[in-house]
């Protein structure tokens, strides 16, 4: 019985070779053959044999970044909010209603950004008449990983010790000041852990963002353009392409596939920096 | 001078509060105004023709998707499932948490789940459409879903295990039960509530899931699924396919649908969760 519990435990990490292999295998020798300043160039061609997949980095970039910007400071005041500043009665429905959100497909916050976002935008703001591109992109993005940020740094903020915000408020500080000083620092790998979750969730997004970016490969000059992300690029070239430009698309999945380990070390890294830190906090309280 | 000081600090955190409380705000109300929309627009195109009627280009149906998530959820949990419980029983009963093994698991666990959706669409991709030869095939989505849920079972499935109380293993041991035994028997049944929630939420991610089988199950949107080898969509890959294609009050629809199905999926792993929990406490 042993044994088959085991091959069970053990199918997680050949699973993961397995991934690491086949990508590897399908997507390097190709980059090898059209060369890596062909592979890493601006210029998407497939027709002339250009595979220049830097625009769409730069894009997936841009997007990541400006969605966290929103995502991040409405999450995160979200978040204090719902941990002092808040009345105590509403936290828990709140709270069950946010995770409930944040099992919502990302196709449907796609769908939200293609019939009320993108329409919007291209009416009343953008300065050309084109509502696609990055702004509506991380718009989406930005409501889509608001579930995550709230709840992590919700998490990350009731598990520093409580006689720290006591102590603040026994030396004068006032509620304010014992939240935004003492408390919210004390937090902080807890809150980047949520931030590198996000910053995941938002660059590994397909469904939501082929929805709203419009798509051509091109790179990316204003707020309302139609970009490509790489993502996006996977998605849409998968339906249509066949041979070497398909190959072109397992290249950039390889290219993905190193954010997400990054990402991912980052993630545990600031996971472990959190554990020490509260558990030293609570050894010298004892 | 050095009071005015003090009370601008005062004040400026005072101003930080009502930006927190602002913020919270706004935030509900995005969240809210997301799924307000998506109902305004999709109810009103809700017809037994979307539902359940033939498939034709001026009135495309839902049912070829419906049977094809069907299929995804069959196939994903089967595979997931019993590996996934399998490790987890593994992970909590078989072994101490220092060991070396016992940390790379966890460390592939944690792996998986962070590896983003389209990824694991390339890998099925390269996998089962090209070296396997199978083509767009539905029992190759479900294959390269069943791994994208494992994590999600393990992880959860193990919380449940550990949270059975050590007294009861032993109290299994004392009685002369063998490890495998008690297993079954004693740490399994207590642990049942859990499990079956961590297995519902792993539904809810299959039918959530769309870019992984963009790559892996060829969109086919007007045939039903004959059988596993066939191509086929899903419910959520509909939604993309309507809004991409210029059927939007379908896609709104198809919103609709697949939103009410995730919400009661969540509700009732959340509601059993609760109903069952209780119950646990009561026995211990």
């Amino acid at each position: 019985m042993r044994g088959i519990f085991l091959f069970c435990a053990v199918f997680s990490i050949l699973a993961l070779g397995c991934i690491c292999v086949f990508l590897l295998a399908n997507g390097l020798p190709f980059i090898g053959k059209v060369g890596l300043g062909n592979f890493f160039g601006t210029k998407w061609d497939i027709h002339n044999g250009d595979y220049g997949i830097l625009s769409m980095i730069v894009a997936s970039l841009y997007v990541t970044a400006l969605s966290m910007i929103f995502g991040v400071s409405l999450g995160l005041l979200t978040a204090v909010s719902l941990y002092k500043f808040c009345p105590r009665r509403a936290v828990a429905p709140i709270r069950q209603m946010v995770n409930l959100l944040a099992g919502i497909p990302s196709v449907i916050y796609g769908l939200f950004g293609l019939i009320i976002i993108v329409p919007f935008l291209r009416d009343y703001i953008s300065p050309n008449g084109v509502g696609y591109g990055i702004l509506a992109t991380s718009l989406v993005l930005s409501v889509m990983v608001l579930p995550t940020i709230v709840g992590v740094s919700l998490d990350a903020l009731n598990a520093v010790p409580k006689n720290y915000y006591e102590g603040a408020l026994a030396l004068g500080a006032t509620k304010e000041q014992g939240v935004f000083k003492v408390m919210l620092p004390a937090a902080k790998s807890g809150i980047m852990a949520a931030v590198v979750l996000s910053i995941g969730r938002a660059i590994g997004e397909t469904m939501a963002v082929i929805m709203v970016i419009g798509g051509s490969p091109a790179m990316p000059t204003s707020l309302f353009q139609s970009v490509r992300t790489l993502t996006a690029n996977i998605a849409m070239g998968a339906t249509e392409l066949s041979g070497d430009p398909m190959t072109a698309l397992v290249a950039t999945g390889v290219v993905l596939f190193f954010f997400a380990l990054l990402l991912n070390a980052s993630f545990s890294l600031l996971k472990g920096g959190e554990k020490r830190e509260n558990k030293r906090a609570s050894k010298a309280n004892s | 001078m050095k009071t005015s000081a003090h009370q601008r600090q005062i004040l400026k955190y005072a101003a930080y509060k009502l930006a927190a409380q602002a913020a919270l705000a706004m935030t509900l109300i995005a969240l809210i105004a997301v799924i307000i929309f998506i109902l305004v627009r999709g109810i009103p195109h809700i017809n037994m023709q979307l539902l359940f009627g033939d498939y034709t280009s001026r009135a495309p149906s839902l049912k070829p998707a419906l049977v094809g998530t069907l299929y995804l959820i069959v196939i994903a949990l089967s595979i997931a499932a019993p590996i996934g419980i399998g490790s987890a029983i593994f992970l909590s009963e078989y072994t101490n948490s220092k060991s070396r093994l016992i940390r790379i698991v966890r460390v592939a666990v944690e792996t998986l789940a962070g590896i983003p959706s389209i990824v694991y669409g390339v890998f099925g991709y390269v996998v089962f459409v090209v070296t396997l030869g199978f083509g767009y095939s539905l029992i190759g989505g479900g294959i390269t879903l069943a791994i994208m849920i494992l994590p999600v079972i393990v992880r959860s499935t193990e919380e449940s295990l550990l949270a059975v109380p050590r007294s009861l293993r032993e109290g299994s041991f004392a009685l002369g039960s063998s490890k495998v035994r008690t297993t079954f028997a004693v740490v399994l049944p207590c642990a049942a509530s859990g499990m079956v929630t961590s297995l519902i939420l792993a539904v809810g991610r299959v039918v959530s899931e769309s870019a992984v089988l963009i790559l892996t199950i060829g969109m086919a949107v007007r045939v039903i699924p004959q059988n596993v080898t066939s191509a086929g969509t899903s419910l959520a890959l509909n939604v993309y396919y309507f809004g991409s294609h210029g059927y939007p009050e379908q896609a709104a629809a198809t919103g609709v649908v697949l939103l009410v199905l995730v919400v009661a999926i969540n509700i009732i792993a959340t509601v059993l969760g609760k109903v069952f929990g209780k119950g646990e406490l009561a026995d211990g």
